[in-house]
């Protein structure tokens, strides 16, 4: 699965990866607020915003061209878009959605290339989200690949069964109904199996987190530096 | 129909993450009261399952197939809070993980297919669940994707993405279809999960009161409104946004900047004013939602 | 000297009414590694769920002299450890080393000494290479072993293994028997692999329909009820020698 990638990038060791995520957070945040409200043929922001992530990248160590390429995902809806305001006539607003978004998108990446999803979340609730969201998205992420698997599972498997008669469109539409019950059915009881081995380690209630994150000195020049960078562009 | 950043204008996006913050917070609390930390995995896992579903596909036409989004379907069997706060995730996860969807345009995204989308689709069940259960369960489906599609339609029009008409109304139709799909695929695993075991589908008049209830019907006439004002008139809904100030300009100017307080002479500092006041008006708002819902939750 | 696991007449009935164990008689000694057979559906699981209390019946279990119940859970679930038969279950925290550390953590260790058995945990299963890795990157016998860690580090004094063999290669299941002869803890082990038991156990005991049916020696045992894989019972040999005039 090709987000394994991003999850492998992650795992590197660079001065971007060790920042504190909250430090990241804000200055992604950041970043998006300042390109949100930038003028699409305000150009010098852009190219500075441009650079700027393209030099995250390069410190990062992450391969640019596979991160330019893994962003194109957004290009099919923003340049359809993008068509569709030329047409109406308003080139300038084409033109904004097709960079603005695509930039976007790679700054987007550029965070969850250099933090590894637990971080990233414990950030995000060292930052105010709730716990349950957190642990909620810690499961999710967690089983996503080993429910991913069963799915491409039962797909096969009633593959395999349908045959070559391309007929019995509402048969087939029952089996893939079936096929999803089984599924749900399968991760109900694989939740409570994973229940039951929280148990069995003693599990009462409550998780306590192992790493508390530390935001360094390093994490508030970081913030301070790019924040004021990325807001004096965009003032300029 | 998951929006991406850059396609909303400022004042709405902003609008709807301050929109979202307080409703998930809201859910959160409610789920917690209501389920132990023991559920806190099934949620999870259930979450997976509604991603992997998406591999699973289901024929509908002559080389055309649809697959489950979810919403109504977790409604029906996790309960409506917890159901909100599972599609909340996968957006979030979405929106991080695999760049579906834009991080700031997280509250318009999240308000649309996790809570209005969730809470419409949960509605016919709980009203007409106990006596007209599957006709309830299809239209719960139906709702559900068709008001998240018909307010991300709106919230694109009413942020001025420029739209003839004849795109709106094909979007419209499309969504319809989709909103069918989904009914269908709805029911029919619903049908498959009573069989496998009764259990894993709520007991409609076991759910909870009146608040529900109006947050259900208001979930839908919110979706009728975007559909009618989208569908009637795109470009009243445009010109609604233009006079309210929604709109962003076509140079995309940054609007907090045109609001911002007139008294400062020097064009930069207003500027540089504008931009960090709403920057931290947001994530102030974030912060102090968060807080509120964090204090509440542990009273 | 109290035995570690006394079970005097356990009877359990699931919520469907399926009667999972009927009347079982166990005990285990200190020291003792016993290997516990029957066939699927016998009762196995269900009958190991109920000496830490995840499930509960009539009658009555002890663990080091203490009764399972509600008062004591936290203590016997310290006291016995016990790896799941599906390790991807186990295995539900996002790193290696955070979930190693869960168990430590919930018996109210502060967070650098849960670390620390954690890593001493992932040194004695030879996994400490992995301790920030996903476990949905590990391959299933470095799950397994990681499984294993996690329920080490809460210094248990018994083990529970529930099929600890499903989905190793030999190599794997050779390291695993390595791995769980060195450790002094005594062990109930859960299995279908009579040579893996053979290679651990003194003693097996036999379930069959929810009842423990035999105890004796492996060999015992395997031999009593042809509990051997390859091997088909004359009949099948018969009735394929038939069909193939
Ligand atoms: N949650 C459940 N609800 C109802 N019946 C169950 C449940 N879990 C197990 N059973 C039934 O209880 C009986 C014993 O099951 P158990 O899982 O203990 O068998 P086992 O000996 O571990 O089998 P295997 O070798 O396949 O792992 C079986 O008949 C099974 O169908
Ligand atoms: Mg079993």
């Amino acid at each position: 699965m090709h987000h394994v990638l991003v999850d492998q990038w992650s795992q590197g060791s660079s001065p971007l990866h060790a920042r504190d995520p909250r430090a990241k957070l804000l200055v992604l945040v950041t970043f998006l607020v300042a390109l949100a409200t930038t003028a699409g043929n305000a150009f010098p922001t852009l190219a500075v915003d441009a650079a700027l992530l393209a030099a995250g990248a390069l410190i990062a160590g992450l391969p640019l061209g596979r991160l330019l390429l893994r962003a194109m995902a957004i290009l099919p809806f923003s340049v359809t878009f993008g068509i569709i305001s030329w047409l109406a006539g308003e080139h300038l607003r084409a033109i904004a959605l097709v960079e603005k978004s695509y930039l976007s998108t790679v700054a987007v990446l550029l965070l969850v290339g250099t933090t590894p999803l637990p971080r990233l979340l414990s950030g995000l609730e060292a930052l105010g989200t709730p716990r349950l969201l957190v642990l909620l998205a810690q499961f999710l992420y967690r089983y996503l690949f080993v429910i991913s698997e069963q799915a491409q599972h039962l797909r096969l498997a009633a593959a395999c069964r349908e045959g070559s008669s391309g007929a019995h469109r509402h048969g087939k539409f029952r089996a893939a109904a079936g096929a999803l019950a089984v599924l749900f059915a399968r991760s109900y009881y694989r939740a409570e199996g994973i229940h039951q081995a929280m148990l069995a380690r003693a599990f009462t209630g409550r998780f306590s987190p192992l790493n508390p994150l530390r935001f360094g000195p390093a994490d508030g020049f970081f913030t301070a530096v790019i924040g004021a960078m990325l807001i004096l562009a965009r003032i300029q | 129909m998951h929006i991406p950043d850059n396609f909303l204008s400022t004042p709405v996006w902003a609008a709807l993450d301050a929109v979202s913050i307080p409703a998930v917070g809201l859910m959160v609390r409610r789920a917690s009261r209501e389920l132990e930390d023991t559920r806190i995995p099934l949620l999870g896992v259930m979450g997976a399952f509604v991603f992997a579903a998406q591999m699973i596909n289901f024929p509908v036409g002559p080389g055309t197939s649809g697959h489950l989004v979810g919403g109504a379907l977790l409604a029906c069997t996790l309960g409506p809070a917890p159901a909100v706060l599972v599609m909340t995730t996968i957006i979030a996860i979405q929106a991080f993980v695999f760049q579906d969807g834009g991080v700031l345009a997280l509250g318009a995204n999240v308000f649309n297919m996790a809570v209005a989308g969730v809470v419409a689709g949960y509605w016919p069940f709980q009203v007409w669940g106990a006596t007209r259960r599957r006709a309830a369960i299809f239209m719960g489906g139906f709702l559900s994707v068709m008001v998240s599609g018909s307010l991300a339609l709106a919230e694109l029009l009413i942020s001025g993405v420029a739209m003839p008409r004849v795109l709106v109304f094909t979007s419209l139709g499309l969504f319809a279809v989709n909103a069918l799909i989904e009914g269908a695929i709805t029911i029919s695993v619903v049908q498959a999960l009573e069989k496998l075991n009764p259990g894993f589908v709520q007991k409609p008049e076991s759910s909870n009161g009146r608040v529900l209830a109006v947050l259900g019907s208001s979930g839908v006439l919110l979706g009728v409104a975007g559909f009618l004002l989208a569908s009637t008139a795109p470009d009243g809904i445009q010109r609604l946004g233009r006079n309210l100030g929604l709109t962003s300009k076509a140079a995309f100017a940054t609007p907090l900047a045109d609001y911002s307080v007139g008294y400062f002479q020097s064009g930069w500092l207003r500027k540089a004013t504008a931009g960090l006041a709403g920057l931290l008006l947001i994530y102030g708002l974030c912060a102090a939602g968060a807080r509120m819902i964090a204090r509440r939750r542990s009273a | 000297m109290t035995p570690l696991i006394e079970v005097r007449d356990l009877r359990f009935q699931y919520e469907d009414g399926t009667q999972a164990l009927d009347g079982i008689n166990f005990t285990l000694h200190a020291g003792e590694t016993v290997a516990l057979f029957g066939a699927n559906g016998s009762g196995k699981t269900t009958f190991v769920l109920q000496l830490n209390g995840i499930l509960q019946g009539q009658g009555s279990v002890t663990v080091c002299g203490l009764p399972v119940t509600k008062d004591n859970l936290a203590t016997v679930r310290s006291k016995i450890g016990m790896v799941f038969q599906d390790s991807d279950e186990q295995l539900f925290m996002p790193t290696v080393l955070e979930d190693v550390a869960f168990g430590p953590l919930n018996q109210g260790l502060t967070s650098q000494q849960a670390i620390e058995k954690a890593i001493a945990a992932l040194k004695q299963a030879r996994m400490e290479h992995a301790a920030n890795k996903a476990p949905y990157h590990l391959s299933a016998g470095e799950k397994r072993k990681v499984a294993l860690a996690g329920v080490l580090a809460m210094d248990p004094e018994i083990l529970v293994l529930d099929e600890p063999t499903t989905f190793l290669d030999p190599p794997a299941q050779r390291n695993l028997v390595h791995l769980l002869s060195e450790l002094p803890q005594a062990k109930l082990i859960v299995t279908h692999n009579t040579r893996f038991a053979g290679a651990l156990a003194q003693r097996a005991v036999f379930f069959e329909r929810g009842k423990l049916v035999a105890d004796g020696t492996v060999q015992e045992i395997v031999q009593r009820f042809d509990w051997t894989y390859s091997a088909l019972a004359p009949e099948d040999l018969r009735y394929l020698a038939q069909r193939r005039l």
